[in-house]
């Protein structure tokens, strides 16, 4: 059998992806033969076993054609939300300065692409690159390696707290409909540094296409990193994406996904708490409705004592949608004093709506306190007939119930604008009425 | 505080002897000539030998499943023998005519025979190694058209019955466990229930591992049929050995409609020593299948084996049925425990409860897991889950893997799972009220566990006080 | 009955007590008031003998045994009781048992017969009725689920059972609405013999309308920094603690 995509990686290799140090080439080819050897993940795979990538696998995406992009900042400011936000705009996988605006960061902070920080400091890249996102059992992160090209490196020195949010906006169209495009993240926030970064992919056009990200971030000791991503791909859209964290003493690293694009997407939340004290704040929203299929895998790896972490997803699920949740928490044998709360919640809104759920534990020291909750179920029918009783007609009794169950996550997201935004999607999308 | 818990937990193993008899053992390994020897040796017809047969066939074929959280060498099934019997039980024997040697021996488990000394209300098989050795209760059961017996002597008296039933919960080709017990399955216990019928004795199967390198592989099959319903238990010893032995049983449950089945374990085979040499290797598969109205109850005490891997599960087939689980699972020293349940809801309105306690000690591994599926027509299915674990100690594991799997949109789930040690606060508050630290811990285990505890017949529920050396007189109600 | 001298106890490496030195004698109704974080939930819970505080100098001595060289429950069956601010859950285990458990452990120690189940519900039924309880609250799980008060009454109930010589209140009046409060006065007062203690630690001068003391004592930065009679706690309640720290170099 051959392998897919070997072409694609030869020809890339002779084209712009040998560039680089030389370390660069060699890490490409070492986890393209890495994904060689473990081919996309089947249903048997226990990470893998509700979401089956055969619509990915079966097919080859091609690569983006390196053309301009016609797009105008009129055409993305719908996805931009706040102005004040400073912006990278990456179109079909790469940076568009003209459409960018990064200039209102502290000077002390570092935002580039991935080839001008490989240009500029070969060795600290070196240092973090493919560090944190192993791909020796990932095939998509090992993918994402052997192809990724413009991909973005924020680094935050020791003690600066950005106080704007930093968006780093994705959008694909047309132009890349059959392509895949690979985008990186990098970011290092040192030691009692805050950075507030949104990251979100957006489809422009309804246009069949293959995002597989990779972000890996270090919250250094005392630092805090909010992070969210937010998925808007077409409808027709494959979207995977991995986030691999690694934390230090102390630190706080809050994650909020939402998922309401792509026909097929997984999202890969992934946190190691090694320093003592530390906070991961694991969120998720996922919206789906037609066919769409949402898989969240999280998994908190708590390796130092004294470490907390809280989770909540919730899933609203209308159509024939299949909504997957994954949550994995493991506490180290060193990691005592651990404090784990784990909570998902799914609604089925129709009757071929589907969910499947498998929160995990699994603990190695005895003095922590672990808990998980998953329910799952359709509105509940008292609180239906409650508000039926003072007079709200049913559909809106319903559309109000559904927002309500949503609003119990998106009231954790800190960031004004955008909570903003989320919960005027979501009333949107229930409702006819508009929020005010 | 540490060195009560220790010798709360550390306690030997009161059932290790062994039964000195004179055996009839079939030479190690397995062919279909061992499974023809089986079944020649059991007098059996042949459709029988030929559903071994096929079952050994696909056994061939099938790999040892290694997903579950446990590790162990690997198993040398041509080392095993297959049937071992005291050459002293005849088939069909009266119990007048049981060797006292092995009346003495079921009298030393606390379980006796002999007319005079029988609990009352109670009805036992009891099992030695490959062999029924005898079942007491015969004619008070008959007298209201309860057929107990073993498995072997079912064959011959209601082979309809067996053919109806036999492998129509757990296929042969389920999983290799339940193909390896359906091609070499020795003996068991079978249970029928005629229509309208509720059994008025508790019945009981006493499990025996005697013989040495010896598997036992042994079947129940349980119909209640339309409107029945009765309350079966089981227990399980094994003599301490420095070899594990293996045990891979099959229990099957029927229950028609409107019936109600209740099967109570308390598993304590030999666990091994404190190092984890020995003990037993304890794969069984346990399937009820319930229709319109009948509920099927499962509650296990599982103490004992090297390694537990057991998922007592309920197929709701029928509108309106019930299933239930309960469990307690402690894991000590270097035992590992792989345990949980399945609920399939396939009818309407459908419920199922399960409520899972596992307590790790020492450098035990304890897992639950768990798979709660709605199928598309079970309207108004719900499921009800509580898995707690207890920590003793900070060189054990406890671990959860529910897989919760939703396609009607009308079921109600509710999944709630703690983890934490025993509370340090809550020995201070017994100690301040001048209870020593081991009675603190015995009680806040007990409390623990109660919910199980209190689904267990009285003479089982105070087998399982004794097996966690705790008292749980009064403070389970 | 109770002599403490000069009491230094840590807990997770900070010193709370600073020196404490109190003397109860039998019959008398000490009262141990101060700010919050002044050390005396630590006094009571080091009378008790709770692992979580290290004890590192002075003494405490209980009719005429040293108190600090005995375990948690031997202080309990030796008549100390400690009615607790967080009184502790214990899921599955009802109150009937678990009371009638430390009952039987008391007796033991003084080397008396073991009461049964039936015996002890008639013990029981007097006691319920002190403390205003239903009988229904003794098959429930041992504070399981109860309400603050209840809670609070619980703990009551428990130290009518167990008839201590010296009981220690740590703020049972906290939480407690007027009606409760009165309950759990009337309570504590029914039980007072000539041959008992009683120290209530609390926050506010409000329970000692209700449980009158012969002493009033100001703990304030782990030491007492002021002792007097019952009115000292009217002046509390008027005029707040600040008056005391600022002298006392708190």
């Amino acid at each position: 059998m051959t392998v897919p995509y070997t072409d694609q990686f030869a020809a890339f290799s002779a084209n712009g992806g040998g560039e680089g140090p030389a370390w660069l080439p060699a890490l490409r080819a070492q986890a393209f033969e890495r994904f060689s050897a473990l081919g996309f993940p089947t249903t048997r795979d226990e990470d893998w076993h509700f979401t089956s990538v055969t619509p990915i696998a079966e097919r080859t995406f091609k690569a983006v054609k390196a053309a301009p992009t016609a797009l105008t900042l009129s055409d993305i400011e719908p996805w931009l939300v706040d102005e004040s936000w400073q912006r990278l705009v990456f179109v079909n996988g790469r940076l568009e300065p003209a459409l960018s605006n990064f200039s209102e960061l502290p000077a002390e902070v570092q935002v580039s692409t991935l080839s001008e920080a490989l240009r500029e400091e070969p060795e600290w890249v070196k240092k973090h690159l493919g560090t944190l996102a192993a791909f020796d059992r990932a095939a998509f992160t090992a993918l994402n390696t052997a192809f990724m090209q413009d991909g973005v490196v924020v680094r935050i020195p020791k003690g600066e707290v950005v106080e704007v949010p930093l968006h780093i906006l994705h959008v694909t169209d047309t132009q890349a409909a059959g392509a895949a495009v690979h985008p990186r993240l990098l970011v290092v926030a040192e030691a009692q540094s805050q950075l507030v970064m949104i990251e979100s992919y957006v489809g422009l056009g309804q246009a069949s296409y293959l995002v597989n990200g990779v972000a890996e971030i270090s919250v250094g000791d005392g630092a805090r990193v909010d992070h969210y991503k937010i998925q808007r791909d077409s409808l027709e859209a494959f979207h995977v994406g991995t986030v691999q964290v690694t934390q230090g003493r102390d630190s706080i690293y809050h994650s909020f996904s939402y998922a309401a694009g792509a026909a097929l997407s997984r999202t890969n939340v992934y946190t190691k708490l090694v320093g003592t004290g530390g906070e991961a704040r694991l969120n998720g929203l996922y919206v789906l409705d037609g066919t769409q299929h949402a898989d969240h895998q999280t998994f908190v790896e708590h390796l130092a004592e004294s470490c907390a972490s809280r989770e909540l997803y919730i899933g609203i699920l209308d159509g024939a949608s299949h909504g997957v949740f994954n949550g994995k928490v493991y506490v180290d044998p060193i990691a005592q004093k651990t404090d784990g709360k784990q909570t998902n919640k799914a609604l089925l809104l129709s009757d071929k709506a589907r969910i499947d759920t498998k929160p995990q534990l699994e603990i190695f020291a005895d003095d922590v306190k672990c808990t998980h909750g998953a329910t799952i179920g359709k509105l509940d029918d008292q609180a239906l007939f409650y508000l039926k009783s003072r007079g709200i007609g049913s559909d809106n009794a319903r559309a109000l119930l559904t927002y309500a169950f949503a609003a119990q996550v998106l009231e954790t997201i800190e960031v004004d604008a955008l909570r903003l935004l989320l919960e005027r999607a979501i009333f949107a999308r229930f409702t006819n009425l508009a929020l005010e | 505080m540490s060195s009560s818990i220790e010798s709360l937990v550390n306690k030997e193993y009161a059932y290790g002897f062994v039964t000195d008899v004179e055996s009839d053992t079939i030479p190690r390994g397995l062919t279909e000539e061992t499974i023809r020897l089986i079944s020649a040796k059991k007098n059996e017809p042949e459709w029988l030998l030929d559903w071994r047969l096929k079952a050994y066939r696909r056994w061939l074929t099938m790999t040892e499943p290694h997903w579950p959280n446990v590790t162990y060498a690997p198993i040398d099934y041509q080392a095993q023998t297959y049937y071992s019997a005291p050459r002293s039980v005849k088939p069909l024997q009266s119990l007048d005519e049981v060797d006292p040697e092995l009346l003495k021996t079921y009298a030393k488990l606390g379980i006796s025979l002999t007319e005079q000394k029988r609990l009352t209300g109670v009805a036992v098989d009891a099992i030695f190694d490959s062999v029924s050795v005898g079942t007491t209760m015969k004619t008070e059961l008959a007298a209201v058209g309860v057929v107990f017996c073993s498995f072997g002597e079912a064959v011959h008296s209601h082979p309809e019955l067996i053919k109806k039933y036999l492998g129509s919960v757990v296929p042969y080709s389920d999983n290799f466990f339940a193909a390896l017990n359906s091609a070499v399955f020795s003996d068991g216990s079978f249970v029928y229930i005629p229509k309208g019928v509720k059994c008025p004795l508790e019945l009981s199967t006493y499990f025996r591992i005697n013989a040495a390198d010896t598997g036992q592989f042994e079947r129940t099959l349980i119909v209640a049929d339309e409107g029945a319903s009765v309350s079966y238990l089981e227990g399980c010893t094994a003599p301490k050995r420095a070899t594990n032995q293996l045990h891979a049983a099959v229990v099957e449950i029927i229950a028609l409609d409107d019936a109600s089945v209740k099967y109570s374990t308390v598993q304590n085979w030999y666990a091994g020593d404190k190092d984890g040499v020995g003990g037993i290797y304890n794969f069984v598969t346990k399937r009820g299948k319930a229709q319109t109205n009948a509920k099927i109850s499962w509650t296990q005490v599982e103490t004992g084996s090297a390694i537990t891997w057991k998922y007592p599960s309920v197929i709701l087939q029928g509108d309106n049925s019930v299933g239930e689980f309960y469990s307690v699972a402690v894991v000590n020293n270097r035992q590992q425990a792989d345990t949980g349940t399945k609920m399939i809801h396939i009818g309407r309105n459908t419920r199922s409860t399960i409520i899972s306690k596992g307590i790790s000690a020492g450098q035990g591994q304890n897992s639950y897991r768990g798979q709660v599926k709605v199928l598309p027509k079970a309207e108004g299915a719900r499921n009800y889950t509580q898995c707690d674990s207890m920590l003793i100690g900070n060189a054990c594991g406890a671990h959860t893997f529910p897989y919760i799997e939703v396609a009607n949109n009308t079921a109600t789930l509710e999944h709630e799972a703690s983890t934490s040690k025993i509370g340090e606060d809550q020995i201070f508050y017994c100690k301040s009220r001048g209870l020593n630290a081991e009675h603190a811990i015995s009680l806040i285990v007990a409390g623990f566990c109660k919910e199980v505890f209190k689904e267990l017949p009285m003479e089982f529920a105070l087998e399982a006080q004794q097996l966690l050396g705790i008292s749980l007189e009064g403070s389970v109600g | 009955m109770l002599k403490i001298s000069d009491l230094h106890a840590n807990a997770s490496g900070k010193e709370i007590l600073k020196g404490i030195s109190l003397t109860v004698n039998a019959g008398e109704v000490h009262a141990i008031m101060g700010p919050n974080g002044s050390g005396k939930s630590t006094l009571a819970q080091v009378i008790a003998g709770h692992p979580g505080y290290e004890v590192t100098g002075g003494t405490i001595e209980y009719d005429g045994k040293d108190l600090l060289d005995m375990e948690a429950e031997e202080r309990a069956q030796a008549g100390v009781f400690l009615a607790f601010q967080y009184p502790v859950e214990i899921p599955g285990v009802t109150n009937a048992y678990f009371l009638r458990a430390a009952f039987n452990e008391l007796r033991k120690a003084r080397g008396e017969e073991e009461v049964d189940p039936m015996e002890f519900l008639d013990i029981m039924e007097e006691k319920l009725k002190l403390v205003e309880m239903d009988a229904t609250m003794m098959q429930r799980s041992v504070n399981a689920g109860f309400s603050g008060g209840e809670k609070k009454r619980n703990e009551i109930l428990q130290m009518a059972v167990l008839a201590p010589k010296l009981a220690v209140l740590d703020e049972t009046d906290s939480g407690l609405d007027i009606d409760a409060l009165r309950i759990v006065a009337g309570g504590v007062n029914a039980l007072k013999r000539p041959d008992n203690a009683t120290i209530v630690v609390t926050h506010y001068q409000r329970l000692l309308d209700y449980i009158v003391p012969d002493s009033v004592h100001v703990l304030a930065g782990g030491r007492i920094i002021k002792s007097g009679g019952k009115e000292l706690a009217l002046e509390l309640e008027a005029k707040g603690y600040d008056w005391l720290l600022e002298p006392a170099g708190v």
